[in-house]
């Protein structure tokens, strides 16, 4: 603890925002820590127990989904159609190349191999966008069909999944375009562009109508679906703002990386993001399965 | 407590530094407040909280004696406030006061005040693991606040402070704005919990093993583990009702599906545990009051501490006692009540440890024991009829009645604030410099106790008669005991005035204090008073047992305990019995 023997003449450290260390001997080791080993391993253990209360916090989301399940089986089975399975799988795919990057970052961190740490950190980086880019196409596509939380749940005919006997037999709008010939139809040729328009218009309304006639026939959508949405749009939502926060730290470690701040002595802040990226990797893989492949 | 005194018995260089105090502290080292508001010092952080949770306390304090007030006559006695009727303005002050007092004032009280300022220094630290993300904390602490202000100025809250579904998410009042302010005074606490715990278990000094700590560190300890488990839960439970409330999500509304009894059971799965965030540290500055007043080593030194640990985990599985008349099974119910009962026992294990600490001790009577010979009498009241709740067919009875009101103040109050008091005066020399006037601190003490009692045991009678709480007016039966109650909560105002003006005018006037007024031998009282910037100004002195009182004798010449230096038979005595 040579650092008490200082005298408080020094400038004081607490004056401004920085760094608070005013110690010539190692700018990397905080004033109140006795070695870079103290330093890491309390960073460490503060990362992992800051990662068990991000657990907890969506502990509870988890837990609310399995009485919802329990209680209602039923509206997840019928309610996970609606989801992209497809685009659920690439964005899997994504974030665990994204985890291997940063644990390659880490990697490159500790053998001092600077290069790699910033090409991997902007991989890293590059795949999170990615997952947003993906993330924000099913909203969209959500958001266009109506098929969005609690009270606001108020889907198209054409988004609705239909259900025959307990058994998924299509969304009503694709099969309302098979039954009425109009998958991929054709333009005639020679029409004005308001012509064009309207004839766009009609198709759409007779789909629709060919729809709300489907689903009439079809099986009774189970009551309370919307909360299906809640917990899907509040789960997956939660999830992306820590995707955001992963981000945010990400072009920090950049610019500190670049900067050259971490050698094999002083990584710790790479370490404790990758931690913390490698949990927002876990969730999803949890809610992946959870959400969208439901049987 | 072993091996390490012999270790440590002939290193004892410590310094006698009550004889030369620098001038320099940490109180004068920068000026400015800028030097405080973005300081990364646990001392002036631990300053900030002290005044931000008094200023909390001021406000919590008055919507209870405005409270208090209407209550001494039958009838509606408050006017309206605007378009707001008196009954909608009583059930926002009660809603205030106990929104303010749990979550700005009980819950940072003791860790984030006292526990701030005192943790690293026992650890014979520079600081904690994470100062900024200390300072963070404080910060969140202050914008929580502010919405709670807002709350308060922006059309009020009328949930009580527990924001029940369905009825938070069907008023039309701040509701949103003042889960927010939890949910961000949630993380503050949370940020302090994981600060405490990396610092305790990375930054302990040479020679200090878990089981040679000072059992407010382990005290601090349980804390931060409650803190850091069920907080988390809270934050997701109030973000879940404020988009709830703001969008329409459903999860806890029947008419979507959504179960308004899941909000409970989510809510008491932390505010159960917070109660024992409220009162762990409570116990953990009674343990070093007690030992340091009877000049006597504490007794049951490991019972008392691995006690800290399981009142932290067994209060994770009693939340169902809060919900005795929901609905829930019966099964459930005997079950919750069972392991309610489990929880007394590390309890009585304190209480018993401390009251044998006493035997045959020469108790000394200042402030600092006043309020803990106080908490222990209260706490008791309290801790006992606390049983009447948890037994499931008398809670039918008392629930929702006086009977709990009263049961949860002589706990959170005559527990949580009577320890913190008597920490504030313990460590008030040290914090300031200043010695306070002993009598006056006694007799606010002993005032504040009187009106506290008088204050809350009629309660207990009124629950007892079947007085609803949260009602703005009552049958005349009641009369009697709600005049006497309204009584002690001036009495109580004035014990607490005499408090204030008690430690405000040592300020000014105190002598200076000395290194070591008390004769504790925990690691703070090895440096100045107030303690220099970096907390020790020269050679850190070697973690020892920290009850090991006897090595500190009174000086009357400079009025302070001071260090006396082991013989060589001493040190021979203790090779000799390790275990003293």
């Amino acid at each position: 603890m040579s650092s008490t023997s200082t005298t408080a003449a020094d400038a004081p450290h607490d004056a401004g925002t920085g760094h608070g260390d005013d110690h010539a001997h190692d700018v990397t080791l905080a004033h109140h820590f006795e070695s870079h080993e103290q330093q890491f391993d309390a960073g460490k253990l503060g990362i992992w127990v800051f990662l068990v209360t991000e657990i907890l916090f969506f502990s509870g989301l988890f837990c609310a989904y399995a009485i919802w399940r329990g209680l209602h089986p039923e509206v997840f089975i019928y309610s996970h159609h609606y989801l992209d399975t497809f685009w659920g799988a690439v964005n899997t795919v994504v974030l665990l190349v994204s985890s291997l990057t940063a644990a390659w970052a880490v990697r490159s961190a500790q053998l001092g191999d600077q290069k790699n740490l910033v090409r991997n950190l902007l991989l890293t980086i590059v795949c999170a966008f990615g997952f947003l880019g993906i993330k924000t196409i099913e909203y969209s596509a959500k958001v266009h069909h109506g098929t969005l939380p609690g009270e606001h749940f108020k889907p198209h005919p054409s988004a609705m999944v239909l259900v025959e006997d307990g058994e998924y037999i299509g969304v009503a709008g694709d099969l309302a375009r098979k039954e009425l010939g109009l998958v991929d139809p054709e333009m005639p040729a020679g029409l004005t562009e308001e012509q064009e328009l309207a004839l766009v218009e009609a198709r759409a309304h007779a789909i629709e109508l060919y729809s709300a006639k489907l689903v009439e026939q079809a099986d009774p959508v189970p009551p309370s679906v919307p909360t299906f949405f809640s917990i899907y749009f509040f789960m997956t939502g939660l999830h992306g703002v820590h995707v955001v926060a992963g981000i945010i730290a990400m072009f920090w470690l950049l610019k500190r990386a670049k900067r050259g701040d971490f050698t094999p002595k002083y990584f710790g802040a790479v370490d404790y993001t990758a931690l913390y990226w490698h949990l927002v990797d876990l969730i999803w893989i949890y809610l992946f399965p959870l959400l969208y492949l439901i049987s | 407590m072993s091996s390490t005194t012999q270790t440590t018995g002939t290193a004892t260089t410590a310094v006698a530094p009550q004889q030369s105090s620098p001038s320099e502290n940490y109180l004068n080292c920068s000026k400015g407040f800028l030097s405080w508001f973005f300081t990364l010092d646990h001392k002036r952080i631990g300053i900030m909280y002290l005044c931000a949770i008094f200023v909390s306390f001021a406000l919590g304090g008055f919507f209870a004696l405005a409270l208090r007030t209407e209550l001494f006559f039958p009838g509606m006695d408050f006017p309206a406030i605007g378009s707001r009727s008196p009954e909608a303005v009583y059930n926002q002050m009660f809603t205030l006061h106990g929104a303010i007092m749990v979550f700005l004032v009980i819950i940072p009280s003791i860790p984030a005040a006292l526990g701030n300022f005192v943790l690293p220094i026992m650890l014979g630290q520079v600081d904690v693991a994470f100062p900024r993300l200390n300072l963070f904390s404080f910060h969140l602490y202050v914008i929580g606040a502010i919405f709670f202000v807002a709350t308060l100025l922006g059309g009020g809250l009328d949930t009580g402070w527990t924001f029940y579904t369905p009825y938070s998410t069907s008023t039309d009042t701040m509701v949103i704005t003042a889960v927010m302010g939890a949910f961000i005074l949630g993380f503050s606490s949370i940020f302090t919990g994981i600060n405490f715990m990396v610092t305790i278990h990375k930054m302990r000094p040479p020679g200090m093993g878990f089981f040679n700590m000072p059992l407010f560190l382990w005290g601090m300890y349980a804390t931060a583990v409650i803190q850091v488990l069920a907080t988390p839960v809270l934050g997701i439970t109030l973000l879940m009702l404020a988009i709830e409330r703001s969008v329409g999500l459903g999860i806890f509304d029947p008419a979507l599906g959504g179960d308004p009894v899941l909000f409970q059971h989510f809510f008491w799965f932390y505010s159960h545990p917070a109660v024992y965030i409220m009162i762990l540290p409570g116990m953990a500055v009674i343990s070093e009051i007690i030992s340091v007043f009877s000049r006597k080593h504490i007794f049951g030194y490991k019972f008392i501490a691995i006690s800290s640990i399981a009142i932290a985990l067994f209060g994770f599985f009693v939340w169902g006692h809060h919900m005795f008349t929901s609905g829930q099974s019966t099964a459930m119910s005997t079950i919750f009540s069972a392991i309610t009962f489990s929880v007394a026992v590390p309890s009585a294990i304190k209480m018993f440890n401390w009251m044998t600490t006493m035997y045959k001790g020469e108790i000394v009577l200042k402030a600092p024991m006043v309020w803990a010979l106080g908490f222990m009498w209260l706490f008791g009241i309290g801790g006992l009829t606390g049983l009447f709740l948890g037994t499931m067919n008398t809670d039918v009875y008392y629930h929702d009645t006086y009977f709990v009101v009263a049961h949860f103040h002589y706990v959170m109050v005559g527990g949580t604030l009577w320890a913190f008091f008597g920490g504030i005066y313990y460590w008030w020399p040290k914090i300031t410099g200043k010695m306070y006037d002993e009598k006056p601190a006694i007799i606010g003490s002993l005032v504040a106790l009187l009106g506290f009692n008088v204050l809350f045991f009629p309660q207990f009678f009124l629950g007892n008669m079947g007085m609803p709480r949260r009602y703005a007016d009552y049958l005349p039966e009641f009369t009697l005991w709600h005049q006497v109650s309204t009584i002690g909560a001036y009495i109580l105002l004035v014990g607490l005035v005499i408090v204030a003006w008690n430690l405000l005018k040592s300020l000014t006037s105190g002598r200076k204090a000395p290194a070591n007024p008390w004769g504790g031998n925990t690691l703070e009282w090895h440096t100045s008073s107030p303690p220099p910037h970096y907390n020790f100004e020269n050679s850190i002195p070697t973690a020892d047992d920290p009850y090991d009182l006897d090595r500190w004798a009174w000086d009357p010449e400079t009025q302070s305990y001071v260090h006396v230096p082991l013989t060589e038979a001493d040190l021979a005595a203790r090779a000799a019995h390790p275990a003293h």
